[in-house]
């Protein structure tokens, strides 16, 4: 076999250089000939009926494209779970923000003035904003009862261990919305012709959503849309599923006035009008003996969807999943629901719903540390689980994973035991107090349960008639390192040199569907199926007799090259195939959830400042257990760009909501971590040599965002003595925590909740 | 964005070292007339309200935004954008290490940040690593968490381009 060189070293983004020279070619770089610009009339109402449109004086209004939805040739949805969101509201809007019409123009200058001079007329119906509203159920707002899914997780006998408690613990932890922030807003060009039929360009994750949402929407044939991403400037589950929306927009206008149409959003727009992280509260309440051991449990989780269902269904499955943290549970019950408000749909952001029911287990193992009175370290090696255990969907653990070795590492990493007796003397006086705090997690790679095996992707690898070797997948690139690592792969298999692969731009009349660019799935699934794909190309090529089993990357050359001149294109694709004896019940939730999960400790030291109620993170330690490193420079970037974002998520990150609409849609008041903010990370690996995925690689991208929040709370409840259990914490929320643990000084030392 | 303020008029400058002369309107932003009338894409727009950097450009000798920049106020001016470092040693040096370690991630920062970390490193080729932080701080980038983009910078000024 050949040796491994190419994979587990830091090969060169593959689009690194044209990044770093301004080359390369975003949405909003590319201008057609003909080119209309699109824009959006959307709902200013969080509910009601529309009674009446008008196009107010002072425009020239012949000049301007309207599309409404009676323009729409097919379905108006954008097809993904339920269908039930509207491309264009029809009579009726459920969220602010709604897109009701749309306009286009030749002078981009000229839409704003156009956009303000709509007027809607509505009825306005009674809205639902929270998530207790919503349970309420005093307005239905969505289906029968407000609840877009539920989910309910058993393992063990709950209802029998609570009388063998010595500790019963409860808490309640909620988190806010999130908005990805990817710098590069949302954006999209359509072109269409009645011979090619339609064209998409945009910035996005996932270009077959976007296809399958055309189709219905467009009411046209696979073979007549096109799909294709252009260079996308960040997006971390933000542009999952809202292009469909947008490439839905400008295909109309496109179609209707059978010239492109550009729609860029203006970064007020983007952050108003598509999607942010879920709300959540979560409710655990524990049962645990004297020695510190967990011995069930329930955990009722709700987040908030907004108003339509889009992907809630899916992040709320994560979220349940993950639900239990990385410890043995003899007994849980975990019942999870999402709920309808009059709020812009909540979406796709890294994690997926795990950073919000693991930030309620971390702070709940610290709360329970306290009950029993054991440290937050003991607690959580106490409770690990181990190979052999099972989860809480019950899947066995059938790695060597070794979560007290790596907790150990962490603390030594972080200083812990030192930093927490220097502090505690510290503590004790001066305009600071300090403190020191640990999360561990996992986080599950690829799609839940039976998700891949319906997903069945597809991958090609490609000889050129040069003697090079393409990657054909839709699988994207938006910064993780999608191009990169899944080259280095087929190099890697192929014995080539890294610079002998290359990879398409994903284009659905090009590349073979290898899924949705999402669920820390590329690497391991899409990495294993390019590995396979490309030993078929091999071969091929040996079978034939044009190479010999062991081989040059010239003589690899030029067997390519023979080969396209005598048989024409030459591709090997690749399918999933669900690996045997893999068992899920979809119905009880239950068996085994992920192909692999990644295991984490992260510990956080961070200053209170007593004057101004701010909080700074001093130092960060993350680390991990990704299977193998595939490449460690972009690895590395993974993990510290994840923690930098948990660290908005937990110290700097408001979604201000009025009426369910955010009213910081700006950079200067939606503040996020800035060069000045960031603590030294400092990234650890640890490699199990495991049997996953392509060349033993895990999933990556969304474990760091996991952790963070916990850890920094954490901290911060042990710098200042106080529980804290919600984020985003804001130097006003800081303050009003410590006002109100002072008016209960009395009742600080008995803490509620405690049997 | 906007179109306001009387008639076109005919602003002349330099950008990237050539003579250029564009007609705009007055208030029309010095970003959009480098991005649509110039062709110059790789300075892009994160905010419009100069919060992010990702439009930067060095304007005589300083670090600016130039969605924040009324066309007319650049009259007479030399402009630098990421297109126009080609030949600047410091500027290679930089690109060379933002890919080595990681500088870059989704790109839609980079073309402002090295413009950046070209303006630090004129003012201050050794800088500290505080230095870097302050240098970088009106650059947002929400992919990389910044570190490896200190490093990238740090590592270009030990090259000793610095001189
Ligand atoms: S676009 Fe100019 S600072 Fe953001
Ligand atoms: S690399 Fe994506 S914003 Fe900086």
């Amino acid at each position: 076999m050949k040796s491994e060189r190419i994979v587990a070293l830091s090969a060169p983004r593959k689009e690194g250089r044209d990044k770093v020279t301004g080359r390369a070619r975003y949405i909003d770089d590319i201008t057609l000939p003909e080119m209309l610009y699109g824009a959006t009339v959307r709902s200013r109402i969080p509910r009601g009926k529309i009674k009446k449109i008008t196009f107010g004086p002072g425009i020239n209004w012949d000049k301007f494209v309207v599309v409404t939805a009676k323009d729409i040739p097919g379905k108006n949805y954008i097809a993904l779970i339920e269908n039930d969101q509207l491309c264009l509201a029809d009579g009726i809007v459920n969220h602010p923000e709604e897109p009701v019409l749309l306009l286009a123009h030749p002078d981009r200058h000229a839409l704003p003035k156009a956009v303000e001079a709509v007027s809607i007329e509505y009825d306005s119906l009674p809205p639902v904003f929270t998530i207790e509203e919503s349970e309420r159920q005093s307005e239905i707002i969505w289906g029968a009862d407000n609840i877009f899914k539920t989910y309910l997780i058993q393992k063990g006998d709950v209802d029998g261990i609570w009388e063998k408690a010595d500790y019963i613990v409860e808490g309640e932890y909620s988190t806010g919305a999130q908005e990805q922030l990817y710098i590069e807003t949302n954006g999209a060009i359509a072109a269409f012709d009645a011979e090619r039929g339609l064209t998409v360009w945009g910035s996005l994750q996932c270009p077959y959503y976007v296809h399958k949402a055309l189709m219905a929407l467009c009411n046209l044939p696979e073979t007549k849309v096109r799909v294709v991403q252009t260079e996308t400037g960040g997006a971390f589950g933000g542009k999952e599923e809202y292009p469909s929306m947008l490439a839905a927009h400008a295909s109309l206008l496109a179609m209707k006035s059978r010239r492109p149409v550009k729609i860029v959003y203006d970064r007020a727009e983007d952050m108003v009008a598509t999607t942010k992280r879920h709300p959540s509260r979560t409710r655990h309440r524990t049962a645990v003996r004297k020695d510190g051991k967990i011995l069930g449990g329930e955990i009722e989780l709700v987040i908030d969807g907004g108003a339509y269902v889009t992907l809630s269904p899916v992040v709320l499955s994560r979220a349940a999943i993950h639900a239990g943290g990385p410890y043995e549970w003899p007994a849980i019950r975990v019942r999870a629901k999402a709920v309808a408000t009059n709020a812009p749909p909540h979406g796709a952001f890294r994690g997926f719903g795990a950073p919000q029911s693991l930030f309620a287990m971390e702070r709940h193992m610290d709360r329970i540390a306290r009950a029993v009175n054991l440290s937050p370290v003991e607690i959580r090696r106490i409770n690990f689980l181990k190979p052999g255990q099972t989860t809480i969907t019950e899947q066995t653990i059938n790695e060597p994973v070794d979560l007290g070795k790596m907790l150990d590492r962490a603390l030594e990493h972080s200083s812990y035991e030192a930093k927490k007796q220097w502090f505690a003397r510290e503590n004790e006086s001066g305009a600071v107090r300090k403190g020191m705090g640990v999360a561990a997690f996992l986080h599950g790679a690829g799609f839940t349960g039976s998700g891949e095996r319906y997903l069945a992707s597809v991958v090609g690898v490609e000889g050129t008639a040069e003697g090079r070797v393409r990657v054909l997948v839709s699988s994207t690139e938006f910064g993780q390192g999608t191009n990169t690592v899944l080259c280095q792969i087929a190099a890697e298999t192929l014995g080539l040199p890294y610079d002998d692969v290359e990879i398409a731009q994903p284009d659905t009349t090009e590349v073979p569907n290898s899924g949705p660019t999402v669920a820390s799935r590329t690497a391991m699934v899409v990495g294993s199926l390019v590995a396979s794909a490309a030993r078929g190309l091999e071969q091929t090529l040996t079978a034939s007799g044009k190479l010999g089993k062991t081989y040059s990357a010239e003589e690899f050359r030029r067997a390519c090259r023979e080969h396209v001149a005598a048989h024409g294109r030459f591709r090997s694709l690749a399918r999933y195939e669900p690996p045997a004896n893999i068992y899920w019940d979809d119905q009880n939730y239950r068996g085994e959830a992920y192909a692999a999960f990644a295991w984490a400790i992260y510990v956080a030291e961070v200053t209170v400042d007593l004057a101004t109620y701010s909080v700074s993170v001093a130092d960060f330690v993350a680390l991990q257990e990704v299977g193998r490193v595939l490449n460690p420079v972009l690895a590395r970037g993974q993990i510290i760009g994840g923690v930098a974002q948990g660290i908005g998520f937990a110290l700097y990150e408001k979604v201000e909501w009025r009426d369910g609409c955010m009213q910081n849609g700006q950079m200067t008041n939606y503040i996020m971590p800035t060069s000045a903010d960031v603590p030294p990370i400092r990234v650890f690996f640890e490699e199990l040599g495991n049997t996953h995925g392509a060349y033993g690689a895990k999933g990556i991208g969304e474990l760091p965002m996991d952790g963070p929040a916990p850890a920094i709370v954490n901290a911060i409840e042990d710098a200042l003595g106080i529980p804290l259990d919600s984020v985003p914490l804001l130097p006003e929320n800081i303050f009003d925590a410590i006002a109100s643990a002072s008016n209960r000084e009395s009742d600080a030392r008995s803490p509620t909740g405690v049997r | 964005m906007t179109k306001t303020g009387a008639t076109p008029c005919d602003v002349s400058l330099i950008v990237n070292g050539e003579p250029r002369t564009v007609r705009a309107y007055p208030m029309e932003r010095l970003l959009d007339v480098l991005r649509q009338q110039l062709g110059l894409t790789g300075t892009k727009e994160g905010c419009g309200e100069g919060e992010c950097g990702a439009c930067s450009v060095i304007m005589d000798g300083a670090l600016v935004d130039s969605c924040l920049v009324p066309v007319l106020q650049a009259q007479g001016s030399n402009v630098v954008t990421i297109e126009g470092l080609g030949k600047d040693a410091r500027a290679c040096a930089l690109q060379e290490t933002f890919l080595e370690c990681g500088g870059a991630q989704c790109g839609i920062c980079t073309p402002g940040m090295i413009l950046a970390a070209v303006h630090l490193l004129n003012e201050k080729p050794e800088p500290t690593m505080d230095d870097i932080r302050d240098g970088l701080a009106g650059n947002l980038c929400r992919c990389t968490g910044y570190v490896q983009i200190f490093e990238a910078v740090a590592a270009a000024a030990r090259r000793g381009v610095a001189r």
